[in-house]
């Protein structure tokens, strides 16, 4: 197998602690990352889905965007940062509360998607933004960025501190023994507090379905958040395996597999991501291409299907009912959560309709696949009552 | 009774002129959870090395191959309901399938315990 040594592998400030809890850890993204514990992740899974579990998400890129010269007026201030990200983007950041955090995308200048992305409006400093991008493709986001910031903001980089992910129906209890405040964010909202006198910026979000946390932490604080975390017995330590077949079952896409430079929102099924202001100013990256598919022309678009059978992985043909192929697998394996094989992938717009009848090829064996309702296993969120 | 194993993990446990084949405990903890196993078809002639089932965990498929030429003579149907009894009992109740073997001589081309201890260590 062609991966790349462990010496060429950057080190999360967990990574002892991965070690000593038995993690097996393997490359991911540049980084030597635990994908499951001695539980295993079908234990793992089940855990995150009925308690609550611990992911070091510290490979992903959180960074601060600050405006250069602010004005001191906060909402003139939070419009400049914001006309500095939004023509890289198609999500709506002027138009984010204080304490808000979105969902958005960074697309080509043909409309594909370069990277899905975190972007919050943070309450307590008005004129920065908080932006976290994939691991995978953060250096070039982080260019990208900076390039359209020029001398008008400036980027910092959080992603060589701590970055845990703490997901589950018991987490927003498991944070009222740490930081009571905190569980007063509603999902999408976040926040800086004051832990042990260093500051950490709490997100109620994730990408297990869950209800949840994000937490960045400084580096040097990263154990001991981690251990104090993990002393409450609902919470568990949990790795890559379970967080990939959890964000599957909520069918949340994986960027890099479900998601790629040639994949348009509209074709991603994440045309809630194109924010109303934006699309009917027509003033973000491939607009053309990405309205003219919001009317309808469009030639693929990403399904969920259930497969009878054995898992379709990534690759795997899906054929129509008649043997012809019709699209690919992006994403695809067992769901613990439901005792079966799920997938994701793109079909043509004809056969996208719930409940249409297709196949998917595994080992050269066509299986039955049907498309279904997303999410597979419903989303658990915290809404605060309006 | 003799088992031998192949540097892939796979055992096969020789009774005579058949052979029980599975994969063992240490191959069955580096896959993790298992899902789905593909089972080989009754009556196929395998040859040694040749692709016979598919074990699937959370995360990956792993082919399985035959560690000796034969005939598959059974296979293990309470795997199809019961993926889990390869994690359980690899080496008991989690067995795959059974051949019918052709050229006993390539028994010697095999790993005995202390090899495939050593393989593990």
């Amino acid at each position: 197998m062609a991966e790349a040594s462990s010496a060429d592998l950057k080190q999360t400030p967990l990574y002892e602690r991965h070690v000593t809890a038995g993690g097996r850890m393997v490359p991911f993204a540049g980084y030597a990352l635990p994908v499951q514990y001695p539980s295993g992740i079908m234990a793992e899974h089940k855990w995150t889905r009925e308690q609550a579990s611990l992911f070091d998400v510290s490979h992903m890129g959180p960074s601060v965007l600050t405006l250069a010269r602010p004005s001191g007026d906060a909402e003139a201030d939070h419009a400049a940062i914001a006309a500095i990200i939004e023509p890289l983007i198609c999500g709506d950041i002027a138009g984010l509360k204080p304490g808000q955090i979105r969902y958005t995308l960074l697309l080509n200048d043909k409309g594909g998607i370069i990277d899905d992305l975190m972007v919050g409006r943070p309450a307590e400093r008005p004129g920065t933004l908080y932006i976290v991008v994939n691991a995978g493709t953060k250096e070039g986001d982080f260019a990208l960025i900076a390039q359209a910031a020029g001398d008008r903001a400036r980027l910092d980089r959080a992603d060589n501190g701590g970055l845990l992910a703490l997901q589950g129906p018991e987490a927003a209890a498991v944070m009222a023994a740490l930081l009571p405040d905190a569980t007063r964010l509603g999902f999408m909202q976040f926040g800086t507090f004051d832990w042990n006198g260093v500051p950490v910026t709490i997100s109620r979000a994730g990408y297990t379905g869950e209800d949840g946390f994000e937490i960045l932490v400084p580096g040097h604080m990263a154990v001991a958040l981690w251990d104090e975390l993990l002393v409450d017995p609902r919470v568990r330590p949990a790795g890559l395996g379970a967080r990939d077949s959890l964000r599957l079952e909520a069918a949340l896409p994986l960027y890099g597999h479900d998601l790629d430079d040639s994949v348009s929102p509209i074709e991603a099924n994440l045309g809630f991501a194109v924010s109303r202001r934006r699309r009917e100013a027509a003033d973000f990256p491939g607009a053309r291409r990405i309205l003219a598919e919001r009317d309808g022309q469009l030639t693929r678009k990403r399904v969920a299907l259930i497969v009878e059978g054995a898992p379709a992985r990534e690759g795997a043909e899906i054929l129509d009912a008649e043997g012809s192929v019709i699209g690919v697998v992006t994403s695809g394996g067992f769901a613990p959560s439901l005792g079966k094989a799920i997938a994701l992938g793109f079909v043509p717009p004809a056969a996208t309709a719930i409940g249409t009848r297709l196949q998917v090829s595994v080992r050269g064996r066509a299986q039955q696949a049907e498309i279904t309702a997303t999410p597979f296993v419903p989303h658990r969120y915290f809404r605060k009552p309006a | 009774m003799t088992t031998k194993y192949t540097p892939d993990h796979e055992y096969i446990r020789v009774d005579g002129s058949t052979g029980i084949v599975g994969i063992t405990a240490h191959a069955q903890e580096q896959l993790g959870d298992i899902v789905f196993v593909e089972l080989p078809e009754m009556g196929k002639v395998l040859k040694k090395g040749d692709e016979a089932a598919v074990v699937e965990s959370v995360k990956a498929a792993s082919e399985i191959y035959s560690p000796m030429a034969g005939e598959v003579v059974a296979v293990n149907c309470l795997l199809t309901e019961e993926p889990g009894l390869l994690n359980a009992e690899p080496e008991n109740g989690g067995w795959i399938f059974k051949i019918k073997i052709t050229d006993a001589g390539e028994l010697d081309t095999l790993l005995d315990d202390a090899a495939y201890a050593d393989l593990t260590r």
